[in-house]
């Protein structure tokens, strides 16, 4: 019965990066992909997205706990404002942190004053879009599987004289795990394919801002066949690094 | 296979992310097919005639549209603007398109290439670089080499796309090397990093400063007479031919210059 539908979401997902690979000319892909410059946006966005996904995790969980656990009264507005950079269209968030962060905004301009810095042009910059589109996928796996597996635990571990911090790090956080596992491979995808926020908020510079989609977008504009190579490149290092990076015991007592 | 779905699920994630990037620049549903339209209908026009311009061509085009559909009673004119290159690449897959007005001559030879273009284009306009500064050029920009003065930022177009290779023209031409602090894929986002103040100077063209005026100023400098770019105008195969060429005419004619002059555009050289 689910077989059909299952099929179906399968091949809409699949199918366009066969699109990808049966467009793509084979023999000529390493070359294509073998750029200095190709390889600096390579750089730049393993470890930019690496960075986003540490501030996401030492961000988010607190806020997930602090979202699934509070009872104050608007609590569920936070809820529905967390959301936010889901729906805003990335290039929108990107112009808003430009407002927020820029030499003229607000918060830019005291940055500015303080330290003589601005954001804008930075590697910082794409660290925060990225950190700011991807940053809901954590908190929501989480505080999903929070609220699901309720606060009894809890309350046992602290009827039993665990303190808060100890009921935090050996109850609250083993329950977790699975879900932070799989909010940390969503973050991690989204900040690894971040484009709109990035360009409008960073701009692009090679091997200072400039992360493989938008090093893809760039090449797309000359050579449409280096911009599919170089795709390819972001699925494949995508894929390696969630198979490679995630951790079994992040999947729990789910067999 | 939970393992499986996840990896799947995060690629499907970064790759609606990485193919929403591209819908900014595209406006309109402008692969939909045209309307048929009676075969030689002449000066009587009737149907639609689809455009597919660059996005430079904005505010001009979308002026001539209206005053072509008022000669041409029953014509209703479709545009789709966005960058030339995603409009090659649309064409050259099949979208259904009347005419296409490039904004520079590489993109229209990709076209003509690709077997899309039905005999020869006619360039129609120029158009040649600026610097966009803020408003009341606080900085004091006057000319090209001042872009170097210590402590400005710089941002210009990366040289992958036109605006960026006529910037290095320019650079070899004048023997000044700048040292931008982004070099961004479109004209656009070069303009609204100058209007937000967080660029002190871009290079754009000059229809671009010219139609974002009161949010950047425009300062000239001669040698933008090195990289000057050329705007091409063809009739696409396979739609209404006789529409899509009184459609050309009327750019190449008065009512196009008149339009085009006035957001900055130069006379075909």
């Amino acid at each position: 019965m689910l077989a059909v539908p299952a099929t179906l979401a399968l091949a809409l997902v699949v199918l366009p990066v066969v699109g990808l690979l049966v467009r793509s000319d084979l023999t000529r892909l390493p070359s294509l992909v073998a750029t200095p410059s190709s390889w600096h946006a390579l750089r730049l966005s393993l470890l930019t997205a690496a960075l986003s996904t540490v501030t996401c995790v030492l961000l988010g969980v607190p806020l997930a706990v602090v979202l699934a656990r509070a009872r104050f009264r608007g609590v569920r507005l936070l809820r529905s404002i967390v959301l936010l950079p889901l729906v805003l269209p990335p290039v929108v968030g990107g112009l808003a942190l430009l407002y927020l962060l820029g030499r003229k905004g607000f918060l830019g301009m005291l940055i500015t004053t303080l330290t003589g810095e601005s954001v804008p042009f930075t590697t910082t910059a794409v660290v925060i879009a990225q950190t700011f589109v991807a940053m809901p996928f954590l908190v929501v796996s989480l505080e999903g599987a929070l609220r699901g597996s309720g606060d009894r635990y809890e309350q046992v571990a602290a009827t039993l004289g665990a303190r808060p911090w100890t009921v935090f790090r050996r109850v609250t956080l083993p329950l977790l795990l699975p879900a932070l596992g799989s909010g940390v491979v969503l973050s991690f995808a989204r900040a690894l394919g971040e484009f709109g926020a990035t360009i409008t908020f960073a701009g692009s510079l090679e091997d200072v801002t400039r992360t493989l989609p938008l090093e893809v977008y760039t090449q797309a504009e000359v050579d449409i066949d280096s911009a599919v190579a170089l795709s390819l490149l972001l699925i494949v290092v995508a894929v390696v690094v969630i198979a490679v990076a995630r951790p079994r015991s992040w999947e729990g007592g789910l067999r | 296979m939970k393992k499986l779905a996840l990896a799947v699920a995060a690629v499907a994630l970064f790759a609606g992310a990485c193919s929403s990037s591209d819908e900014p620049s595209t406006q309109t549903g402008g692969s939909s097919a045209s309307a048929p339209a009676p075969k030689g209908s002449g000066n009587a026009g009737g149907g639609t005639l689809t455009v597919f311009a660059a996005a430079s061509l904005t505010e001009s085009f979308t002026a001539l549209g209206k005053q072509f559909e008022a000669q041409h009673a029953g014509t209703t004119v479709k545009f789709s603007f966005a960058g030339s290159s995603t409009l090659v690449q649309q064409l050259t897959n099949g979208a259904k398109a009347d005419v296409f007005a490039s904004a520079d001559q590489a993109n229209m030879d990709k076209a003509v290439q690709g077997g899309v273009i039905d005999g020869q284009p006619t360039v129609f306009a120029t158009n040649k670089l600026a610097i966009a500064v803020a408003p009341g050029n606080p900085k004091g920009i006057k000319s090209f080499a001042d872009l170097n003065k210590a402590g400005l930022t710089v941002i210009t177009c990366a040289p992958q796309v036109p605006c960026g290779s006529a910037t290095k023209k320019v650079e070899t031409a004048t023997g000044v090397t700048l040292k931008p602090k982004s070099e961004e894929s479109d004209v656009k986002q070069v303009l609204n990093k100058v209007a937000s103040g967080d660029a002190d100077a871009g290079l754009v063209y000059v229809t671009d400063a010219t139609s974002a005026a009161g949010k950047v100023d425009k300062v000239d400098f001669p040698e933008a007479a090195q990289a000057i770019n050329s705007y091409p105008i063809a009739v696409v195969k396979g739609g209404q031919g006789d529409l899509a060429k009184q459609f050309d005419e009327f750019v190449l004619g008065t009512e196009g210059k008149n339009e085009l002059t006035k957001v900055g555009f130069g006379p075909a050289q």
